[in-house]
This record gives C-alpha cells, structure tokens and sequence, in this order.
C-alpha cells in the first residue's frame, strides 16, 4: 500500500496527475482552492501502488508519495 | 512509510507563475534533480533567457544569471572559459534560441564550447502573447498567424537540433519530450547525459524538449498532450540527433 499527497493550494489542475493515474486513485475536488481552480485531490489509497507516474509529470512539483 | 519522491533540493519551495498544464515547471525539477544527484549544486552556474522562463533564478537554489534576449550562450561562453571547472548551462525557449538568439547558438555550438543548453521547444512566443516562433507547426494557428502558419509567407519550422547536428563542435544532441511520465525519463537522463559530456569537457550538448504551452495552443493541457503527440512528432521526431 502506498499513499501521495498534495499540496492544494499549488494545483492549478492541469490535470496530468489524473491522466497518468493508471489506477483512477486521483480526481479533481469539488472544493475550490486559493488559486480558484479545483485541484487534484487523492481518493483511494488502496488503489495506489506508488509508482510515482502523477509526481514525475506534475509541473508544480507539489506531489509527494510514500511507500 | 518511507518517502519515495519529493522535492530535490536544487528546486526552491517557491510557487511558479507558469499557466496550467506548462511543460517549464516539470523541466526545471529534472534539471534541478539532475544537479542533485551529480552532486553540483556548488559548482552550478545557470544563465535564465528572456521569456516565459525568464525568472527561472527565482525557482533554481543555485547560481543563476541573467542574460539579454538570446544571449545566452555568448554569456555562457563567458563564464565557461573564466571557470573552466563550472558546470554551466543555459536554459532557453524557442523565441529566445530559435529566433533573436539563432547566431549566438550556432557559433557556440561551431566553437564547440563545453555548454549545455536546455532548448525547451512549445511552437510559441509565451510571454508576449502567443506569437508565431520559427518552430511553429504549419498550419498552427497563432496571435500573428490568425489563419494559420503558411509555407510560403512564413517558411518552414526551424529544426534547430538537425541544424546543430551538422557542425563539428556539437557532440551531443537529443529531443526528448515532457507530454508522458516515460518522456520525462528520457528527458531527464538526457539532461544527466548533457551535463556528463561537459564535465568531461566533451564539447557543445544540448537537450531540446518538447513541451506543452496549452494556453496559447488554445487547447486544455489534456488536449495539449494529444496535439503534441498527434501533430509536434511529426515534424520535430524524438531521438538522439547526434551522438549515437
């Protein structure tokens, strides 16, 4: 099991993290943050295998995953 | 749990002003974590283009200068030769390389200088306003080219790694592209690659990296990912160009 967290207030939900997610462990929040976009928020940490995949394409470098 | 990714230390805690879904930020973390794991953060000197990147100082924790549009690597050349012993570098856009800055590049490139450049390519002139850039696509549609790039009224997009690659002085070239997490890999030891053949004091490298400008491509960064793979491949191919 592995788990990512994300800084939310970086996002500018650009999505990438969630297109890269081959496990659908990432989607956008219904909540806004303060940049006025609704950032990726991570969902299922049972999905997550920490492979790294949504921090290597994130341009805001605001991922960090555990394992 | 142990951490298996994070910030690297050569990349500062500060929040950029790129727009959504820009390649920029993911090539400034490769870079930095390229320097990281080299162990040159002291011995680093980075010259920041004018453009979109043009406060890439603000984001490096690193030596970083500032050089007039396009000067890049005449100032790099400069610094290189007073400290031999630096890694130097010079991170530039397309309007500030393939453009203002084409003479620069290619005599630095035909003196075979011990420079690295980091080309980041995205067919636009970002920072001041989507403009058409010598590597626009045909028939790509921008702020001065409403009806699309025309062949005969604009020319052909410049393929600056192709145009490097016949000169002696260069001895590495390679396009890469930041639109998947498997382009980012390659990118990355790409730039370590670049970066080796300079401390080896080899001779000119440079990396050009395809990345996605959605704002002004006027496409969603999904979108934009598709258009890079669908369309920029065909005429910019990925690869190593010269140094096989």
């Amino acid at each position: 099991m592995a788990k990512i967290t994300i800084e939310k207030d970086r996002c500018k939900a650009c999505e990438f993290c969630i297109i890269y997610c081959k496990k659908g462990a990432i989607k956008l929040d219904k909540k806004l943050n303060k940049r006025g976009v609704h950032p990726a928020v991570f969902i299922d940490p049972d999905k997550c295998t920490g492979c790294v995949m949504c921090a290597i394409i994130c341009p805001e470098c605001c991922i960090e995953v555990f394992k | 749990m142990d951490k298996v990714f994070t910030r690297p230390n050569s990349l500062r805690d500060a929040e950029t002003h790129y727009c959504a879904g820009c390649g920029h930020g993911i090539v400034h973390r490769l870079v930095a974590e390229v320097i990281d794991e080299m162990g040159l953060r002291e011995r680093t000197i980075g010259i920041a283009p004018v453009g979109c990147a043009v406060l890439a100082y603000d984001y490096w924790n690193f030596d970083v200068t500032e050089a007039a549009h396009g000067r890049t690597p005449a100032v790099a050349t400069g610094i290189k030769r007073v400290l031999p012993d630096r890694l130097v570098f010079t991170y530039q856009g397309d309007g500030d390389l393939a453009a203002i800055g084409t003479a620069e590049t290619v005599h630095a490139a035909n003196r075979g200088e011990d420079i690295s450049i980091i080309f980041v390519n995205n067919g636009v002139y970002g920072m001041t306003g989507g403009q058409m850039a010598p590597t626009t696509l045909l028939e790509q549609k921008t702020a001065t080219t409403p009806t699309g790039r025309d062949l005969k009224r604009d020319g052909a997009p410049l393929k600056i790694s192709e145009m490097l690659a016949v000169l002696d002085g260069a001895v590495y070239i390679e396009r890469t592209s930041v639109h998947s997490p498997a382009g980012v890999n390659k990118t990355k030891k790409a730039i370590e690659r670049s970066f080796q053949t300079q401390m080896d004091k080899k001779g000119f490298s440079m990396v050009e990296i395809i990345s996605p400008c959605p704002t002004y491509w006027g496409l969603t960064p999904r979108e934009s990912l598709k258009w890079i793979e669908e369309r920029i491949f065909k005429t910019y191919p990925l690869g190593v160009i010269k140094g096989k």
